[in-house]
């Protein structure tokens, strides 16, 4: 394993909520994930799987440790530096699909890239449409939110979350709100992104069919890895 | 760029609550319209009214009196001396400007500047058994014109025809009515100093004031020194300037010159004037009050919907948009409803002014039927314009700001 392909590590982390009594999230976890890899992160609830995801995508910040992001450490790094890192190297999907309301499909893809400004208008709504294509969504470029299927919205969110070309894709229980056929095809897009397109997945699920189709399982209890297994 | 998605973002936002985004928009709209409107009419009548006291009069009176009491010579020689005296009475002096003659001319030289030497007193008007009491000016016609209003008030006659008869006099619309005096008339005018003359009508004015219509005359300088028995002397110069704004100093400079008490016009107004800063600062103050309501309205609007999208707001928080980004996107909406409450209030402002100007009322006083003098400029639109603007940002900011502290974890955890 080069140092190279690594895309994610965690040193040491540890997250702690200060409140009246602190509540430890994650403790002492080292992690690593290469280029290429597709991992799950299991465990009961509360074990700290989102929690993880979340200071792997930058959202949070380790009370104790170091996140390194594509070998680059983290540590020190104010809001907007991390929101930078964010927009141009993680991509998010979560249980929900938070789409925006107001917005058509292709308005919500086009999102992060309006806000990293690095394409033309035109090239923007091209890669829009390319990405829907891949999710086979392209017929429903134009349709609001509301107007699609749960499994649907999942997958605009799934093309959102890619929008930038993202380095990471963070994944936080994405089938826990569908159907089983749609957790079917929202799985099978994880796993073709990683096998087609050699993208890093990491995605937290308590199902276990979802977990069993991944080459790597980590499994989480009170915080803790208790075991990390490649297949 | 950035600012392109932020106002892509707010607009939508915007256009989703449409109603409510009316109703705050209307809020502004009409504090920005009465705004106007109010400061319209009051800054129109207090340009009006300056103007009316700017040139019914001059803007500087030169009268033959003294502002202090001429000091003792003894106190000029014993400035520190400890002296008193008592049982000491002003001095008595002929009355009038000594030398008025070369005061107005030398004044005229000055560029823009008209003087004109004149004598006022008290006389009598009679005709056909009946008196009224009347203050004369004498005056010089070719100069009266520039000085006041009266040449351009004349329903009848003009001054210049004071130069061309024998004891001519002029006289208000109001003396004409009560004597039954009309032009080219005889009236019998009756000096204090019990001199008698017979004086022909040639000219009646109108300025709309009772007072000066009922009991204000006009004659020549001349006519005016032998019917007040004062020959060769006139009590006032009276001066116009280039600028009225700078009477004060002018007069100023006159009367440390010439030690005779020169009034500049505001000087003679100070009251009136102190009047409409009191005024203008009550205008102010009750449009502000309908500001801020208008600025509750964009506040609760604005707060409202960050309550609701925290969600989308920790969405994109994830996606990689800064805390700044966020604050942006709402301010943007505070601002686009300032504009629009703007733009509106623009326009209900014009149309209650066109609704203002069509009214009519009676004055007391006032002899015409009056309306509302407005002051049809930019000034009242580009200030109520920034007052909506800034009231606008400030009610956005807290709400705004609130929404670039969102924690997009506590969110998202929170919706899990």
């Amino acid at each position: 394993m080069s140092e190279a392909s690594v895309v994610v590590e965690t040193r040491g982390v540890t997250r702690i909520l200060q409140e009246a009594v602190p509540v430890t999230l994650v403790r002492d976890i080292n992690l690593s994930v290469d280029k290429g890899e597709f991992v799950s992160i299991t465990g009961p609830s509360g074990s700290g799987k989102s929690s993880l995801l979340y200071l792997l995508g930058l959202l949070d910040v380790p009370t104790n440790g170091e996140v390194l992001i594509d070998g680059q450490s983290t540590t020190g790094l104010d809001a907007n530096a991390l929101a930078a890192i964010r927009l141009r190297k993680i991509g998010f999907v979560f249980q929900f699909h938070f789409l925006l309301p107001e917005f058509d499909v292709l308005q919500n893809i086009m999102l992060p890239m309006r806000r990293l400004g690095a394409l033309s208008e035109g090239d923007m709504k091209e890669r829009g449409m390319s990405l829907l294509a891949g999710l086979e969504m392209a017929d429903q470029a134009t349709k609001r939110p509301d107007q699609l299927s749960g499994g649907q919205r999942q997958r605009v969110a799934i093309a959102r979350a890619l929008a930038n070309d993202p380095l990471i894709l963070l994944a936080d229980e994405p089938t826990g709100n569908l159907d089983t056929k749609n957790s079917k095809i929202v799985q099978e897009i994880f796993a073709r992104l990683v096998r087609e397109q050699g993208r890093t997945v990491i995605a937290v699920t308590h199902e276990m069919d979802f977990a069993a189709a991944t080459q790597r399982n980590v499994h989480l209890v009170d915080g803790r890895i208790v075991s990390d297994e490649r297949r | 760029m950035l600012w392109r998605v932020a106002l892509s973002i707010a607009i939508a936002q915007l256009a989703n609550r449409r109603r409510q985004t009316l109703v705050s928009m209307l809020g502004v709209a009409l504090g920005v319209g009465f705004f106007i409107a109010t400061s319209s009419i009051m800054s129109g009548s207090e340009q009006d009214f300056t103007q009316r006291l700017v040139n019914n009069a001059p803007h500087i009176t030169i009268k033959d009196e003294f502002r202090n009491p001429t000091t003792q010579p003894v106190f000029l020689a014993y400035p520190t001396g400890a002296i008193s005296l008592v049982r000491t009475k002003p001095r008595e002096y002929l009355r009038g400007i000594k030398n008025y003659g070369a005061k107005v001319e030398e004044l005229s030289q000055r560029s823009g500047v008209i003087a004109e030497a004149a004598l006022t007193g008290q006389i009598i008007v009679r005709y056909a058994n009946k008196d009224v009491s009347a203050s004369v000016a004498g005056i010089d016609p070719a100069k009266e014109k520039f000085l006041t209003q009266v040449e351009s008030d004349m329903r009848e006659g003009s001054l210049d025809r004071l130069k061309t008869t024998a004891d001519g006099i002029v006289i208000g619309s109001g003396m004409s009515q009560k004597l039954g005096l009309k032009m080219d008339d005889l009236a019998t005018v009756i000096a204090p100093s019990g001199l008698v003359k017979r004086m022909k009508v040639v000219g009646i004015f109108h300025v709309g004031n009772l007072l000066l219509d009922e009991g204000q005359v006009y004659v020549l300088l001349k006519n005016a020194q032998v019917l007040l028995d004062k020959a060769f002397i006139a009590n006032q110069i009276r001066i116009k300037i280039p600028n009225p704004d700078d009477a004060e100093t002018f007069a100023a400079g006159l009367e440390a010159r010439w030690g005779y008490r020169s009034e500049s016009w505001q000087e003679v107004n100070r009251d009136i004037l102190g009047l409409f800063v009191i005024r203008n600062a009550i205008t102010y103050s009750i449009v502000s009050a309908i500001m801020v309501v208008a600025a509750f309205g964009i506040f609760n609007i604005i707060s409202t919907v960050v309550m609701e999208k925290r969600r989308d707001i920790a969405i994109m928080m994830s996606m990689g948009f800064h805390a700044f980004d966020i604050q942006l996107i709402f301010l943007i909406q505070g601002i686009l409803v300032g504009l629009l409450g703007m733009s509106l209030g623009w326009g209900i402002g014009r149309g209650l002014l066109e609704a203002v100007s069509t009214l009519k009322f009676t004055v007391p006083g006032m002899t015409e039927r009056q309306g509302f003098v407005l002051d049809w400029s930019f000034r009242p639109y580009a200030i109520g314009g920034v007052f909506a603007l800034v009231s606008a940002i400030v009610a956005a900011w807290y709400p705004a700001h609130k929404a670039s502290e969102v924690r997009p974890v506590d969110i998202i955890r929170g919706a899990a």
